[in-house]
């Protein structure tokens, strides 16, 4: 990482710091455990992916993003999309740690008629930005919301979370020469390399890697970071936000099933089951982590 | 079933969903098995997928000739773009996705690289029309309506198991391009209890019947059966017409079985825009035949996310729902021959 804007460390900065990590934590702990209870609602599904990414939603939700979870469409809000919809689970868990939907909607997960469908669309639910599903069109859509926005001179920024699987689609990088183009420094992606897609590991299915150098070559500035590791998301994404004139994108390498050791540990699934079982063991393993 | 509901609402669980009645017979991956038959008789047959050769059933394809595999990555335009490549060299590829990856995202480069210049490329779309719960982003509810529209190529909506192991010989023997609509995983196999032989380009009358023919293609054809047989139990014989090859159209059939008194009713899983019930209805008013069609078909709007039974319920495509329909068409009243029964029959 490249210059690091955090004021000078002291006694108190850091204590203040300590305890940012910990509420950050506490978060991560809430989404990851919303996240299991409506993966037992499907038994079955993209538990490994929510539980990888639920660090970085975690920094973006309570750390980084400005808005208001009374109202979702508050003109001034940060947007995040989502462009990856088969996160919906992921996100519907950090929404509901945001106050922005009730907690106690999420038992309602991809059932008949819910506001929360497997695969995430904006006409459903508060607080999703765009409608997912089909890969590749996160990016485009953050292009024009931050040509817009600062068009009409509204600092908000545009945050666009997306896949390892998704850097296979032209249009990702269609939109991310653009967004170099345009100068959008409103723009910050997040790519959550879990190193797996749907036919298998992303090495095996196609290669995209080195991936710092190719968002440097489109303009971008790119740091990468362990997605798993609280600490290391809030300096980067503190970086990020001072950074000017170009783009910015975190590339974070997360694990599969990341604070369940039971998921961790099995082969890597990009739509996994899970007996039932198992949820109560997960919650119970997940538990155990945040005492640790 | 509005008594019975249970508590909990029906899930939306999975790309897996399947279509198949609980206790019905079917086939697994009857696509990649068929595939990899034909592979072994011709080596000139190359498979490719964007990152879903898993979902697409190619992955029985991909394990029985690793070398004759490609995958593209999730990059449906570059599969397509490649397959023609393959096939300007003299190859004979399928290429798998999802039905909306390949006729919304990748429409120009099958329409320009393989339609144009006339390759023998065949496109397999797995969850055509109304086949997933999760919503329109998946639901490939008009992909018939985008693709017809495409000089060259020939559409083949499969009914079942039977259709697709007979439809992948006549698909790569074909010299142009196909679009293969793709039942995958657990595929109902139904129409062996028919003397019935899939023929590129040929309608076949399943069922024949005096009230009413039902014009039915790919799954509905399945569908079609059932309603004809619970039909028949109220005394409405009715006639079943197969159209697998959606292009080109069989006209002489559809002329010949609309060219009666009876009730004509088309039976498509798709949208009413464009596909079937349509393509149906020009050719009866090119040829100048003024009989009305019913259409059965999805209606011109974007689906909800949900469990499959529910929205084929919902949306009027459960066999229920066909029963209903030709009844309501039939119009009731106390002289209908189903008036003396007094609960109707549920699946
Ligand atoms: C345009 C498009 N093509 C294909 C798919 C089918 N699909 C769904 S998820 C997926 C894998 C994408 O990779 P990634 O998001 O990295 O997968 P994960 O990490 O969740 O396993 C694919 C191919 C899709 N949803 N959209
Ligand atoms: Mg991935």
């Amino acid at each position: 990482m490249t210059s690091l804007s955090t004021p000078p460390v002291t006694a108190d900065s850091t204590r203040g710091q300590e305890d940012r990590i910990d509420r950050i934590r506490q978060a991560a702990y809430r989404i990851r455990r919303n996240a299991l209870d409506m993966g037992e609602v499907q038994g079955q599904g993209y538990i490994g992916q929510a539980l990888g990414v639920a660090d970085v939603l975690a920094v973006v939700y309570t750390d980084q993003l400005r808005y208001r979870p009374e109202d979702p469409h508050w003109p001034d809000r940060d947007r995040f999309l989502l462009s990856i919809g088969h996160y919906a689970i992921a996100l519907y868990a950090a929404l509901a740690e945001a106050g922005i939907i009730p907690a106690e909607e999420l038992e309602t997960y991809g059932s008949d008629d819910s506001r929360l469908p497997m695969s995430a669309m904006a006409s459903y639910t508060p607080g999703m930005e765009i409608s997912g599903g089909s890969l590749g069109h996160g990016l485009g859509v953050a292009t024009g919301m931050a040509l817009g926005l600062r068009h009409l001179g509204n600092p908000a920024r545009v945050f666009d979370l997306l896949s390892d699987g998704e850097l296979d689609e032209g249009s990702t990088w269609e939109a991310a020469l653009a967004c170099a183009h345009h100068g959008l420094d409103n723009v910050t992606a997040v790519v959550d390399v879990n190193a797996l897609q749907a036919d298998g590991p992303t090495a095996g299915v196609l290669r995209t890697e080195p991936v710092v150098d190719k968002w440097r070559a489109f303009g971008w500035h790119a740091l990468r970071v362990d997605g798993n590791d609280v600490a290391a998301l809030v300096d980067a994404f503190d970086e990020l936000r001072e950074h000017r004139g170009s783009p910015s994108v975190l590339i974070c390498d997360t694990r599969i099933g990341s604070g369940v050791p039971l998921l961790e540990g099995r082969e890597k699934a990009h739509f996994m089951r899970v007996e039932p079982h198992e949820w109560q063991i997960a919650r119970d393993q997940l538990e155990e982590g945040l005492s640790r | 079933m509005t008594s019975t509901a249970p508590r909990k609402k029906l899930t939306t669980s999975a790309m897996i969903a399947s279509f198949a009645d609980p206790g019905q017979r079917t086939s697994s991956a009857p696509f990649g098995h068929a595939l990899t038959r034909l592979a072994h008789e011709r080596p000139e047959i190359v498979g490719l997928s964007a990152d879903l050769a898993k979902y697409t059933d190619m992955h029985v394809f991909r394990d029985a000739f690793p070398d004759r595999f490609f995958q593209m990555g999730m990059a449906e335009q570059v599969m397509l773009g490649a397959a023609a490549g393959l096939a300007e060299v003299g190859l004979v590829p399928f290429a798998s996705t999802y039905s909306v990856f390949a006729t919304r995202r990748a429409y120009d480069f099958l329409c320009l690289d393989i339609a144009e210049p006339g390759l023998n490329v065949n496109v397999v779309g797995a969850l055509p029309g109304l086949t997933t719960g999760y919503g329109p982003s998946h639901q490939a509810t008009e992909d018939l309506a985008i693709l017809r529209g495409c000089p060259n190529l020939t559409i083949v909506d499969p009914c079942d198991s039977v259709d697709i192991e007979q439809a992948v010989p006549a698909l790569a023997a074909a010299p142009g391009p196909t679009y293969l609509r793709l039942l995958r995983g657990a595929v109902p196999t139904v129409l062996d209890e028919y003397d019935y032989r899939f023929e590129l380009g040929k309608a076949a009358e399943l069922r024949t019947g005096r009230d009413v023919v039902l014009i039915s293609t790919g799954l509905m054809t399945m569908r079609a059966l059932q309603a004809a047989a619970r039909l028949e139990a109220d005394h409405v014989d009715v006639a079943v017409l197969h159209v697998p090859t959606i292009k080109p159209l069989d006209t002489e059939a559809v002329l010949r079985a609309a060219r009666t008194d009876r009730l004509v009713v088309t039976c498509e899983n798709h949208t009413v825009v464009g596909g079937l019930g349509e393509a149906v209805a020009s050719t009866l008013a090119f040829a100048g035949v003024g009989t009305r069609l019913v259409p059965i078909a999805l209606p011109d709007e974007f689906l909800a996310a949900g469990a499959l039974p529910t929205l084929h319920d919902r949306y009027g495509l459960s066999t229920d729902a066909v029963v209903a329909r030709v009844k309501a068409e039939l119009g009731g009243g106390a002289h209908a021959p189903w008036a003396a029964d007094p609960t109707p029959a549920t699946a």
